[in-house]
């Protein structure tokens, strides 16, 4: 592939600018329940495009009543690992967005590192919906994790 | 050994009848009164399990608290005291569907497992190029097991489609019936579009072929009384916890030839008359169908559950039921984009929608932060999705005990999510 495919990949703010800090800092001040997901369903909105024919089934997350697609590149330059997720649910994509913040644009090993349920429990929606079966929250952060261990090891 | 069925005297259905009061009735079913997300719950996913009343709940206590024992023992008070009311809710079973006999009632943990067991039993009786009809709005319930029969035995399924609209094609059944249609298993009432089907009609043709009848009547029994003599198909099937019951216990009706003709499901106590390592004689029925201990407490309360349900004028409720459905259907153009899939002319009071712009998961999140419970997804019924061309649907269910502000609650919350979110 040429670097101008990737560009989809690196060419965009999540793990740098949108990153869980700022999330969790706008998020403190929201109150009820419509700002809260008019919030996460905006950062959804954030997402980069998702290449339409890599929406196939290696790439669909299982788990999800949505379809939950999420794919990778490894920046062999940086040692960077870069995501995409897409989902055709609105508040699956929010949820999406804020993987791609918790673990966009590290290194495997900070990948691995990164303490995801410290952040799901500092946002209380997150904390509300990751308990729910189906929504994919926990199979999109399984799958991140299980690639960063395959290019770890 | 061979036990006495013992039946307790069971409502007659000419009893004087309680009137129908939703606000008494509402009191009945202490789950609906709590507030979810800091909002009274509004309960809309009946068609998935629906509540049960004080009646039930106290049924069950009071026979762990006062009979439990083993049924069918013998040798001591508790366990005759557990054997009467067991049997007692056979007969209450019996009666609730117009069965000709107690024998003709088998309990199984559910609609699912009363399927499996037809099937099943039929695997000797059909053979390569029989046929299997089944129709486009099944529940995965009632098509895998015959998808498992067919490839066991060589024979094929065969769908009967449906029009825009949620009905069976007018036609499309009677062209796939012939001489090599061996079992006819349809759907009563469609648990994702509510559609009624013809059963009746469509039973008397099965039965001008020879072919072996079963109807799903997990989402009928709920709504309305069915009557297996006047309906005169082989097996009906239904599961408690969708008629205000227990979970954990179903009926398979069967006609007392067509089970007597069936193998035995499973083996173990309960279902033989006696055993010797060189050979096993089997019980009769029901007890044939039922290995091991059954689901005691759970009967039991089935048999109250079929009371409550049948104390109202069913003629009060269902005219309840019909105008939450017609308030329901007054109120879509209230909510931009959105779309009701199944508009069948007789259908129970479901509704499955879609909103232009949402995912069917985002509306059940949303409504869910209201308070309001409705179910999203394939609803068990991945052909029917495919047919529309749907990746789900949200499926609001009623209840007799929902109301019509409830309605409006919930199209006032589905037009809230529409403005925000869409
Ligand atoms: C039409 C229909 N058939 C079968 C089933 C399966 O019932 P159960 O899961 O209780 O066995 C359901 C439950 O959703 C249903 O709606």
């Amino acid at each position: 592939m040429s670097n101008n495919e990737h560009s989809q990949f690196t060419e965009n703010d999540f793990g740098g600018s949108i990153n869980t800090d700022e999330i969790l800092e706008t998020f403190e001040f929201l109150d009820d329940w419509e700002d809260r997901y008019a919030f996460i369903i905006d950062l959804g909105k954030k997402l980069p495009t998702f290449p339409e024919e890599a929406k196939n089934e290696i790439n669909l997350v299982h788990g999800c009543q949505s379809q939950v697609w999420l794919t990778h590149y490894l920046d062999q330059s940086t040692g960077k690992l870069h995501l995409l997720i897409d989902s055709d649910a609105l508040i699956v994509r929010g949820l999406a967005a804020i993987v791609m913040a918790s673990f966009n644009a590290k290194i495997p090993s900070e990948v691995l590192a990164v303490n995801i349920e410290a952040i799901f429990e500092k946002m209380d929606l997150i904390r509300h919906v990751s308990a729910t079966r189906g929504n994919g929250l926990r199979s999109m952060v399984k799958k991140v994790q299980l690639i960063a261990q395959g290019i770890g090891s | 050994m061979n036990q006495q069925a013992v039946s307790k005297s069971a409502k007659s259905d000419t009893e004087q009848k309680v009137p129908f009061d939703i606000e008494k009735v509402r009191k009945d079913f202490p789950i609906l009164d709590q507030e979810i997300n800091g909002k009274p719950l509004i309960y809309l996913d009946n068609g998935a399990s629906a509540q049960k009343p004080n009646a039930v709940i106290k049924a069950i206590n009071d026979y762990y608290c006062q009979d439990n024992a083993n049924v069918h023992r013998g040798a001591h008070t508790l366990g005759d005291r557990a054997t009467a009311a067991f049997e007692g809710a056979r007969e209450r079973v019996r009666e609730f569907i117009n069965a000709a006999s107690t024998k003709e009632i088998i309990w199984t943990s559910g609609t699912t497992e009363a399927i499996n067991l037809v099937a099943s039993g039929l695997t000797s009786t059909l053979k390569s190029g029989d046929e299997i009809i089944v129709s486009r709005i099944e529940h995965h319930a009632n098509i895998v097991p015959w998808q498992m029969l067919a490839e066991r035995t060589g024979a094929t399924l065969k769908v009967i489609e449906i029009n825009e609209a949620g009905e069976l094609q007018e036609g499309a059944y009677e062209a796939l019936l012939s001489e090599k249609t061996k079992v006819v298993a349809v759907t009563h009432v469609s648990n994702v579009l509510g559609t009624i089907n013809p059963v009746k009609d469509m039973i008397e043709k099965a039965k001008s072929v020879g072919a072996i009848t079963l109807i799903d009547g997990a989402q009928a029994v709920p709504h309305f009384m069915v009557d297996m003599q006047a309906l005169d198909c082989d097996f009906y099937v239904f599961s408690s916890h969708k008629l205000f019951g227990p979970t954990g216990i179903g009926v398979l009706y069967g006609k007392e030839s067509r089970l007597n003709a069936l193998p035995p499901y499973q083996g173990g106590g309960e279902m033989i008359e006696r055993v010797t390592f060189e050979k096993t004689t089997y019980n009769e029925l029901p007890y044939k169908f039922e290995a091991g201990t059954p689901a005691i407490s759970e009967a039991i309360g089935l048999a109250k559950a079929i009371d409550y349900f049948c104390q109202f004028d069913r003629a009060d409720v269902e005219a309840h039921e019909n105008s939450l459905m017609d308030y329901a259907n007054s109120l879509v153009k209230t909510v931009p984009g959105m779309k009701v899939i199944g508009t069948a002319k007789n259908k129970v009071p479901v509704m499955s929608f879609m909103i232009e712009g949402l995912h069917p998961s985002d509306i059940g999140t949303l409504l869910d932060q209201q308070g309001i419970a409705i179910r999203t997804g394939n609803h068990c019924a991945m052909p029917l999705m495919d047919f529309y061309s749907l990746p789900g649907t949200a499926r609001a269910s009623f209840a007799f005990y929902n109301t019509k502000a409830e309605v409006e609650t919930l199209f006032k919350g589905l037009e809230k999510i529409q403005r925000l979110f869409a």
